[in-house]
């Protein structure tokens, strides 16, 4: 057996791995679905039109299917363009949401905040941000690049410049720690 | 050999592949030299570090310029489908990789196609795709943090964004998360899970704790993941045994760490020109050490 396919045993139930890495985007109303498709079409996006599945159908008979993982940029652009959509969730588990647990460790001078995968820490004192650490997408080096040794009240918001859902991550650690620092 | 495959937080770097080598803190590759505060520069500058030590040759690297939008990456993926196949490599770690699943797919059934099978490392976003796509047990090692633990422990969760809370709030029971990893069959056969303490474990539970010495500074310091991963790669390619070299690696991360008397804002660079010193502390005294 090669040992591609000796390894591809799972347990019954467990969610479809060609799905995991997909999305879905719901909107209001269906001509919101048409703008966004063509929209996401134009700029070379790979994703599907579709029914909803059971546990979402409000309404709205159609959906888009789109990389997951790029969540950040496609809400960033669709908002640009006036069809932000009211829900968005992974393919293979539609009840999932994003995290919303944090976790904070004060080293005295400094205070780190933690969402899920991603973590950022700043000088109390000067607000500065002195680190970026955690998460496995390729925009977290580039957000560290972009925001480490600049102050919470001037550097760039990373649901601004980043791409990912580790991205996504990060703005929301960052929203908590400007919360913290009374920003 | 060790071959690192990763991205460079860099749009315009083009793919590269060759023998990587360190100057201070910039890596060199080809003709281009690159910063090694943090990313898969960071794991190559110490994997530079621990193959000089142990006296093999230098990494070699596939690298390309991907902020996250992913058409670095999905190059380098062709690339590899292109490319692997006629390579030989004893070691392969995969790093900061925007995670796809079909493209992962085609690697992996690309290094099926090797004359000789690679021991495979993945960490940050190929560990993610790795689950993703189901083929975690396919990888002889991941590096996961608390946080990249609980993702795979969730067997429904695509991303670690996705995490649910209920598993998240186990953060403090890492051997039940771990268990719960091995189950789904969302676990490499080793993972070194990286945190306050580091946990070498395998499927049949915990092999080595490591938690000394415990400077609690190094969680928020960007980088000190992509360092262990570094080295245990390295230990790995000059043909340790896989959770020796985890220990071994945890070891000297922990001590590179110490010997930078860290703060939560000291930069990973510090902490890589501390290698070679934990290198020597840990091999002169191994037996004491571990």
């Amino acid at each position: 057996m090669s040992l591609f396919k000796s390894f591809k045993k799972k347990i019954k139930n467990e969610p479809d791995p060609q799905n995991q890495d997909r999305g879905i985007l719901v909107f209001e109303n269906t001509s919101e679905v048409i703008r966004a498709e063509n929209i996401l079409k134009t700029e070379g996006w790979k994703i599907k039109v579709m029914g909803p599945p059971p546990e979402i159908r409000s309404g709205c008979d159609l959906v888009i299917e789109f990389p997951l993982i790029e969540e950040l940029y496609v809400l960033r652009r669709l908002t640009e363009v006036g069809v932000k959509p009211i829900k968005v969730v992974p393919v293979n588990s539609v009840l999932l949401k994003p995290v919303d647990l944090f976790q904070i460790r004060d080293f005295g001078r400094h205070l780190m905040i933690r969402a899920a995968n991603m973590k950022i820490a700043v000088d109390k004192k000067t607000l500065m941000i002195v680190n970026v650490s955690g998460g496995g997408c390729p925009d977290v080096p580039y957000l560290a690049s972009q925001m480490v040794g600049k102050y919470l009240t001037d550097a760039p918001h990373p649901g601004d410049i980043g791409h990912t859902l580790c991205g996504y991550a990060l703005q929301i650690a960052y929203d908590e720690i400007r919360n913290r620092c009374s920003l | 050999m060790l071959a690192v495959v990763g991205t460079i937080p860099d749009k315009e770097f083009p793919l590269t592949s060759g023998p990587v080598l360190l100057n201070d803190d910039h890596i060199n590759i080809r003709d281009k030299a690159v910063n090694i505060n943090r990313g898969t520069p960071a794991l190559l500058a110490a994997a530079v570090e621990t193959l000089k030590f142990m006296k093999k040759p230098n990494p070699v690297g596939y690298l390309i310029g991907d902020i996250g939008l992913g058409d670095g990456s999905r190059r380098l993926y062709k690339f590899l489908t292109e490319n692997l196949k006629s390579a030989s490599f004893h070691t392969i770690t995969f790093h900061y990789l925007q995670p796809d699943v079909d493209w992962c797919n085609k690697v992996i059934l690309t290094i099926e196609d090797m004359s000789q099978r690679p021991i495979l490392i993945a960490d940050a976003g190929f560990m993610y795709v790795a689950k993703m796509s189901g083929n975690a047990t396919i990888f002889d090692l991941f590096t996961p943090d608390a946080g990249e633990l609980a993702f795979l422990a969730d067997e429904e969760a695509p991303h670690p964004f996705y995490t649910r809370g209920f598993i998240l709030h186990e953060e403090n029971l890492i051997p039940d998360l771990i268990k719960r990893a091995y189950i789904h069959g969302n676990a490499a056969r080793y993972l070194l899970v990286k945190g306050k303490q580091d946990y070498i474990v395998d499927k049949d539970g915990i092999i080595t704790v490591i938690d000394s010495p415990d400077e609690e500074a190094l969680e928020p310091i960007g980088g000190t993941g992509d360092t262990l991963t570094g080295i245990v790669s390295a230990l790995i390619a000059s043909g340790m045994e896989i959770s020796l070299a985890a220990a071994l690696a945890a070891k000297v991360n922990r001590l590179a760490g110490y010997h930078a008397m860290p703060t939560p804002a000291t930069q990973v660079s510090e902490i890589i020109k501390q290698i070679p010193r934990a290198l020597e502390d840990v091999f002169n005294s191994r037996k004491t050490l571990i």
